[in-house]
């Protein structure tokens, strides 16, 4: 049983099809990248799976169960997490009390202390525990996000772009903490623009175009699809776009 | 010790200023001082006193409201006035025997408690946030005051209390504690002066617990950034609705105390300016702070109180001034900014660090 499923999923804003038929399927460990154009529909695919929209017609269904009417603070006590794209943290506090307010209500209060230690240790921010996170450089205010994120012992970790505006290096970094918490058995959907990134972590690859899954497979298939490059590329017109996608649901483009 | 050690540490915390020996020493001194102020001034003085002090309940609940949750409520005059008139109408009709008037405090605060919890569900659960959150509570308490002005007539009354419209509803007996060998009745005198001194002490501390506790992190992380706080897995509509509730039974704490004291209550205390100065006194002290709070209002009470004797018209534009002041040189709060700038120099921390 797939960990994350949504069928047939659909989200119309006004005329605009911004979500277009999209089945997904996240399996247990995977580490999942969602890549595509601008204005493909990535962020708002995000948003109905955190519950931040409600769908316009279809069903997701998490570990089996259908999570499509569950608010989103539901969804995470169901065993999601998010790292927003602009790091969504508290930034008038401090990075000890940033984390300390993800970690109060999953774990001992008596070993709290402790579990905040190691967290800041994870993310090379126990020299900064007491800076506000504001403060804090835009690479490690992702680190702290990720970390809050993560200190939720998710099930399922979805990241929203987690490498924008980092160096290359703290790409890099990024992408090795992604897969030690992977190797910890965390699933994990990530949207990425990043291409080296998503060749660092993903096992699968999903490529939307115009709100509908374009084409799926590995990197290597994905980066082997002259069809995605036409997209990125901007070469590829709606009309054959559409006609791609309809030839992706019959499966044909499955690498 | 030990058991001490730990309350003591429950009331410090990354929400509130003022921490260690140094702190609670002065904090000793200050009601040492306050205790001993009967001694050295009369009655009459003392009294006019606890009229100070009847506000700052209203006050600490809008700073927690406000200041800590980040929702601004302009209405909290409107459980002020709840309570108030409450304990007018139950005490009139039921006495003062037998210690009741502590029991109408209490209803007369369950009472504004409940009507903050039914308004609170539909703007909270509703999403009702930021400014329009101002704007319902606002008109919540111009509506009441609107209903109670008209409310002259004789056929305006509950049992045997009138209320009176416009003149106010008066003459209900003062809070009585009963007592062996004849109940004290609590006037505006040094007996209520520390009554409500006791009140205060308290409910500073049970604040300062409330704010450095779980539930406190939660408040602030819903003020910095309410999404991020919901996506930790907490419901926040319930934070800040449990938060209404506390600031709007305190805010009834301070009508019930202001109607016993001059047993005498009206409208206008939900009124229009009335709604406004709370705003004023949070502000100016820092509002992010129960401790500046609690410092600015009785400052700003002061001076207002000062003001009004000598230029009476002036009084309120002058609070104005010090709001638009505040709101320009000093967002955080005037004690905040300056207590920041005397510890500069001798802190080896920033503000804010754990």
């Amino acid at each position: 049983m797939p960990l994350l499923e949504t069928r047939a999923l659909n989200k119309r804003f006004g005329g605009l099809h911004v979500t277009n038929n999209v089945d997904l399927a996240l399996e247990v460990g995977q580490v999942h990248c969602l890549i595509g154009p601008n204005g493909a529909g990535k962020s708002t695919l995000f948003r109905l799976i955190l519950g931040e929209h409600p769908p316009s017609s279809g069903a997701i269904l998490f570990a089996g169960e259908d999570i499509t009417a569950l608010k989103p603070f539901q969804r995470i006590r169901r065993g999601m997490s998010v790292k927003f794209q602009v790091p969504g943290i508290f930034k008038a506090l401090s990075v000890r009390q940033n984390l300390e307010i993800a970690m109060q209500h999953h774990y001992d209060p008596a070993t709290l202390r402790e579990e905040i230690g190691a967290l800041l240790d994870f993310l090379n921010l126990t020299a900064d525990a007491g800076r506000l996170a504001g403060n804090l450089s835009h690479g490690q205010k992702q680190w702290l996000e990720i970390g809050m994120a993560v200190s939720l012992k998710p099930r399922l970790l979805l990241l929203d772009e987690p490498t924008a505006g980092m160096s290359p290096e703290e790409t890099h970094a990024t992408g090795e903490m992604v897969k030690r918490l992977n190797a910890e058995g965390m699933t994990v959907l990530a949207v990425e623009h990043d291409m080296a990134f998503v060749r660092q972590v993903a096992d699968q690859v999903t490529v939307l175009h115009l709100g509908k899954v374009f084409a799926q497979g590995t990197i290597d298939a994905i980066v082997a699809d002259e069809r995605v490059a036409a997209i990125y590329l901007g070469q590829a017109t709606a009309q054959e776009a559409a006609h791609d996608t309809s030839h992706a649901q019959t499966g044909g483009v499955h690498a | 010790m030990n058991a001490l050690t730990r309350f003591f540490r429950r009331l410090e915390g990354p929400q509130t200023l003022g921490r260690g020996p140094l702190f609670w020493l002065g904090f000793v001194v200050a009601v040492a001082c306050a205790m001993a102020y009967p001694l050295v001034s009369d009655g009459y003085t003392v009294g006019n006193t606890v009229y100070f002090f009847t506000w700052i309940f209203m006050a600490l609940g809008l700073c927690l409201i406000w200041g800590y949750g980040g929702s601004l409520s302009f209405g909290q005059t409107a459980f002020f006035g709840i309570a108030g008139y409450s304990y007018g109408i139950l005490t009139i009709n039921f006495g003062a025997a037998y210690g009741f008037t502590f029991i109408a405090l209490v209803f007369a605060v369950m009472l504004a408690a409940l009507f903050a919890a039914l308004i609170g569900y539909f703007l909270f659960f509703g999403r009702i946030s930021g400014v329009f959150l101002g704007i319902v509570t606002l008109s919540v308490t111009l509506v009441l005051e609107r209903f109670m002005a008209q409310t002259a007539g004789p056929e305006w009354k509950i049992g045997s209390a009138r209320l009176n419209g416009f003149n106010g509803m008066s003459n209900m007996p003062p809070l009585t504690l009963p007592w062996p060998g004849g109940d004290i009745v609590l006037f505006p005198d040094v007996e209520l002066y520390y009554v409500v001194l006791a009140m205060l002490v308290v409910i500073y501390l049970a604040l300062r617990i409330l704010v450095n506790s779980r539930f406190g992190n939660v408040l602030v992380a819903i003020r910095e950034n309410p999404e991020r706080a919901e996506m930790l897995g907490y419901d926040i509509r319930k934070y800040q609705l449990g938060t209404f509730v506390i600031g709007a039974a305190l805010a009834g704490l301070s009508g019930v105390l202001y109607t016993s004291w001059g047993q005498y209550i009206t409208p206008s205390s939900m009124g229009m300016t009335a709604a406004a100065l709370p705003i004023v006194w949070v502000a100016v002290g820092g509002r992010s702070d129960l401790t500046t709070t609690l410092i600015g209002t009785v400052t700003v009470l002061a001076v207002f109180q000062a003001l009004t004797i000598h230029g009476s018209q002036y009084a309120l534009v002058v609070m104005g001034a010090m709001l638009v002041l505040t709101v320009l040189l000093a967002p955080s709060g005037l004690i905040f900014a300056l207590a920041r700038l005397v510890a500069r120099p001798f802190a080896k921390r920033q503000p804010g660090d754990v």
